[in-house]
C-alpha cells in the first residue's frame, strides 16, 4: 500500500518536470513530435527503472557511514559519502551505454529517431536527480527504490508526451514573433505545472 | 592577453549567445533555485568556477583523451570538481547549501558544462577555454540573478533576505504574490526575458 501511495505521488505530486524542474533540456528540446517524445520518454522511464535500485545498493552498502561494516569491524567507521555524486554518475553512465547498445539491436527505426538524445539519458538530470533525491529519503528497501524509480519516469513521460502533443497543434496558431518556439514552450510547460498543482492537496 | 577574439569569447555568451535563453542548456537548476536571490547568486558562482576550471583541465588534456571515452572523462572531471564545491558549500555557507539540495550535485548534468566542453574546451587553448568559462559561467549567472530578483521582490517583498518593500505598501493593502514564488512561475518568468531579449534582437527569432 506504500508503494503504491509512492508511486502516485511520484507521478502527479512529485513530478519530476512540474514540481523539480529536472530533465528540461530534453523535455524542450525533443518536445517537438509525439512519437519521438515517447520514445525518449521510454527510455529515460527504463533507465531509471534500471539505475535507481543499483544506485540504492551502492549507497547502502558502499557509500553510507559506517555501510562498510559488513567488511568487518575496522571498516565500519568509514564514511564514503562524499563520492556518491561520482559513484551515480559513473553507474548512470555505465547503464546507458548498456540501454543504448540494447534498443540499438531490437529497435534500429527507435535509435535513429532518439539519435544525439539516448547518450545524452547520460547527463539528463531527472536521473541524477532521481538518485539523489532517493539518498536524501531513505528509502527503506530497493524495491521502494524501483517503485520511485517507476513513478519518476511515467510522471515524466506524461509530461513530456503532453508537451510534445501541444506543441504539435501549437504549429497552427499565430503567436508573437519573439516568443515563438522556445518562448512558448516556456509558458506551455508553465500553465501546465499550474495545472499540476491542483493535485497538491491530495493526501496519500 | 585580451585579443580582439578573446574579448568576443568572453562577452559573447552574455547576451548573443547567452547559454541559458538563446542556447536553452542548463534550464533546470535556473528554474529550481531562483525562488530567492541569494541561493541564485551561489549557484551562479559555483557554475561560473566548474565551468572555468572543467574547460581548462580538458583543454589540457584534450590530446591524450581517447574520443570513445571522452564523456566518461568528462563526467569525471567535472563531478571531482562539483564534490569539492559541494564540500565548500557545506563548510562555509551551511544553510545556503541546505536550500540548494541536490542542485549542487546536479552541476554534473547541466547541459552547459557538457555543451562547452565538447563545442570548444575540446578544440582550444586552455587560455580560451577558460574566458569561454568564465563567459558562459557569466552569462549563466546573470539570468540566474534576473530571475531570482524578480522572484524574491514579488514573492516575499524581500532582497537577499532583507524587507525592501516598505511596511506602508502592506498597510494600503499591498499584498505579496505567492505564486511568483512557485515552480511554474520560474518557467513564465524565464519566457518574458526572451521575449524582452527577442523583440531588442530580431535575428534571434525563429521563423
Amino acid at each position: 500500500m506504500e508503494n503504491l501511495n509512492l508511486f502516485i505521488r511520484s507521478i502527479f505530486i512529485d513530478n519530476m518536470i512540474f514540481a523539480y524542474f529536472l530533465g528540461m533540456c530534453s523535455f524542450l528540446a525533443v518536445s517537438k513530435n509525439v512519437k519521438t517524445a515517447f520514445g525518449l520518454g521510454i527510455a529515460v522511464t527504463f533507465m531509471l527503472i534500471v539505475s535507481l535500485p543499483v544506485n540504492y545498493l551502492l549507497d547502502t552498502y558502499v557509500l553510507q557511514p559506517g555501510a562498510l561494516a559488513w567488511l568487518g569491524e575496522e571498516y565500519a567507521s568509514v564514511d564514503l559519502s562524499f563520492l556518491a555524486l561520482i559513484m551515480f554518475i559513473a553507474v548512470i553512465a555505465s547503464m546507458t551505454q548498456l540501454v543504448e547498445m540494447v534498443v540499438e539491436k531490437f529497435s534500429p527505426s527507435l535509435y535513429a529517431s532518439l539519435g544525439i538524445f539516448l547518450p545524452l539519458i547520460a547527463v539528463n538530470c531527472a536521473i541524477l536527480g532521481c538518485s539523489l533525491f532517493m539518498q536524501q529519503r531513505d528509502f527503506g528497501s530497493a524495491w521502494t527504490a524501483t517503485v520511485y524509480g517507476a513513478g519518476s519516469g511515467i510522471g515524466w513521460l506524461l509530461a513530456i508526451v503532453g508537451i510534445a502533443a501541444i506543441r504539435e497543434k501549437l504549429a497552427y496558431s499565430n503567436i508573437p514573433k519573439p516568443l515563438r518556439g522556445i518562448g512558448i514552450a516556456f509558458i506551455i510547460t508553465g500553465l501546465m505545472g499550474i495545472a499540476f498543482m491542483s493535485f497538491l492537496g491530495i493526501k496519500l | 592577453m585580451l585579443s580582439k577574439k578573446n574579448k568576443g569569447i568572453l562577452f559573447n555568451p552574455l547576451s548573443k549567445n547567452n547559454p541559458v535563453v538563446v542556447q536553452v542548456l542548463g534550464i533546470c537548476s535556473v528554474l529550481a533555485v531562483t525562488a530567492k536571490l541569494e541561493p541564485a547568486l551561489v549557484m551562479g558562482i559555483s557554475v561560473i568556477a566548474v565551468l572555468a576550471f572543467s574547460n581548462v583541465i580538458i583543454s589540457l588534456i584534450r590530446n591524450t583523451i581517447p574520443n570513445n571515452i571522452r564523456i566518461i572523462v568528462q563526467l569525471v572531471v567535472v563531478a571531482a570538481l562539483v564534490i569539492i564545491v559541494d564540500q565548500i558549500l557545506k563548510a562555509y555557507t551551511y544553510e545556503v547549501s541546505k536550500a540548494l539540495s541536490v542542485f549542487i550535485g546536479l552541476i554534473i548534468t547541466n547541459c552547459i558544462l557538457m555543451g562547452r566542453l565538447e563545442a570548444f574546451a575540446l578544440s582550444n587553448k586552455p587560455w580560451p577555454a577558460f574566458l569561454d568559462g568564465v563567459g558562459n559561467g557569466l552569462g549563466y549567472a546573470i539570468i540566474l540573478v534576473i530571475v531570482g530578483f524578480f522572484r524574491e521582490l514579488l514573492g516575499s517583498g524581500s532582497l537577499m533576505g532583507c524587507k525592501v518593500i516598505p511596511q506602508s505598501f502592506y498597510d494600503m493593502g499591498y499584498m505579496d504574490n505567492g505564486l511568483m514564488i512557485l515552480p511554474p512561475m520560474a518557467l513564465i518568468t524565464v519566457a518574458c526575458i526572451i521575449w524582452v531579449q527577442r523583440s531588442r534582437d530580431k535575428d534571434l527569432q525563429e521563423k
